[in-house]
């Protein structure tokens, strides 16, 4: 679930296929260029490797003014007062305490929850409005993860000097995070290293192969994203998953040969034969 | 009434810590005058702000604030600028002594530059000065931003401040302010 940067996208939601480098949701035509259309893209390619059914999402237009995001909030409480999912994404949304918390109070009543991941703006309104704990894994990048890491920042705008300062003290703003309930239930935190960690500490890194380049893609972290919760949906294990989609990220990035200037979807274009070449290590 | 009614309806209110005002912003004004024209332009524009008076962190300015939307605050600055009415601070309600980002890392990749203000991270190509990237962030408008800046010229690209909405897109302009600053030298 997430936004899409064109003013005359409805909201709309169903099937997400990529095909020939072209993504679709519900026949329309959505541009993979960075944000919820690499994730959505990422996640269709990898469940069609691991043979599941093509993700299903939901989308709407909106180029900052927020007038998609509060349409799908809305559309997004109706849709689970009525169906099920077993994993679901929130990702690029105007970051909106009020709506967030409707959309929150019907998921907590959902007899089967599902498992929940937030990344982008979705990840910011979680955060902000007190409820990070109520999700199941965040996904967050080093500045991100700063500011989850300071309990006062309301966006990653605000983030304290001295706790930016902390980044390459990773374990530090974790456990910064947890103590100030700032954190999901797992953290996967993106980086020239990634690692997933939950409460308790650091439960896997994966720091090869290196692209110095990958750091400069936009949508490189919307894909690792992508992979994971199309994993995840699958019933993997979340440690598994995590430590799968972390390193058929990197070895997507790696084959696209990357400089600062590759696009996201000669990458995404990679992520079948990179999770073929993992999955059969 | 079942154990499991109670429980559920117990859990429908806000958990201990939830901060329904996080979102929200406070815009600091010389004069009363301005306040009040502020709230007008911004009513009209179909924001929901409201007039009120100063937290006590806050001791300049008059007796009047305006709380407003904090995530679109680089929207509402371009709107009320447009006006000539220039507010003299804006803080979070939440955090009245936050100041902006001020930090900035940078990342020499030899035929490229990336600079990084808080979440989000722009690159340029040195010898031409194209933007070639633009990474980070989590409001609606940075892939918007993206798709407007990337492959132009720094020179030629339209800026954040003209074109974005959100606290992302105010990140990125101080990236780009500071990736200009980087290519003149």
């Amino acid at each position: 679930m997430g936004t899409i940067p064109k003013e005359d996208m409805p909201t709309v939601g169903g099937g997400a296929m990529m095909r020939d480098g072209r993504l679709t949701v519900d026949d329309q035509y959505v541009p993979v260029e960075r944000g919820t259309a690499a994730l959505i893209g990422a996640a269709a390619k990898t469940s069609e490797v691991i043979g599941i059914p093509a993700p299903v999402a939901y989308i709407a237009g909106d180029t900052g003014r927020g007038l998609g995001s509060r349409s799908l909030y809305k559309y997004m409480i109706d849709v689970f007062s009525e169906e099920y999912f077993n994993t679901f994404t929130f990702h690029y949304l105007q970051p909106i305490v009020h709506c967030h918390t409707r959309l929150q109070h019907v998921i907590r009543d959902m007899k089967r929850k599902p498992f929940t991941i937030a990344d982008a703006g979705f990840m910011y309104v979680a955060k902000m409005s007190g409820y990070a704990r109520m999700y199941d894994l965040f996904t967050p990048d080093i500045g991100e993860l700063a500011f989850l890491a300071d309990e006062a920042a309301p966006h990653p705008f605000y983030t304290r000097g001295f706790i930016l300062h902390e980044e390459n003290r990773i374990e530090d703003l974790i456990t910064r995070a947890y103590k100030n309930s700032n954190a999901a239930r797992f953290l996967l935190v993106k980086g020239r290293k990634d690692c997933l960690s939950d409460g308790e500490g650091i439960l896997c890194e994966v720091d090869s192969p290196v692209e110095e380049a990958m750091e400069a893609i936009g949508g490189t972290g919307d894909t690792l994203t992508g992979i994971l919760s199309a994993l995840i949906s699958s019933g993997m294990d979340v440690k598994d998953a995590a430590r799968i989609a972390m390193k058929t990220n990197r070895l997507a990035g790696s084959y696209a040969r990357p400089t600062p200037a590759t696009q996201i979807r000669d990458i995404i274009n990679h992520i079948p034969k990179a999770l073929e070449d993992i999955l059969s290590q | 009434m079942l154990l499991e009614d109670l429980f559920r309806r117990k859990q429908k209110g806000n958990l201990p810590g939830a901060n329904e005002c996080a979102d929200r912003g406070i815009m600091v004004f010389d004069h009363t005058g301005d306040v009040i024209q502020a709230e007008d332009i911004l009513r009209k524009g179909g924001w929901e702000v409201r007039v009120m008076g100063p937290p006590p962190e806050i001791r300049t300015g008059c007796d009047l604030v305006i709380e407003f939307p904090l995530i679109e605050e680089l929207n509402i600055l371009r709107v009320l600028e447009n006006e000539r009415i220039i507010p003299i601070g804006i803080v979070p309600v939440t955090g009245p002594l936050l100041q902006p980002v001020n930090l900035f890392h940078t990342k020499d990749f030899g035929d490229y530059i990336m600079v990084r203000a808080a979440n989000m991270k722009l690159t340029v190509e040195k010898k031409t000065g194209i933007i070639v990237n633009i990474s980070g962030g989590g409001c609606p408008d940075v892939p918007f931003l993206a798709s407007r800046m990337v492959g132009r010229n720094l020179n030629e690209a339209p800026s954040p401040r003209s074109i974005g909405h959100t606290l992302c897109g105010y990140a990125l302009q101080l990236a780009y302010e500071e990736v200009q600053r980087r290519c003149s030298e």
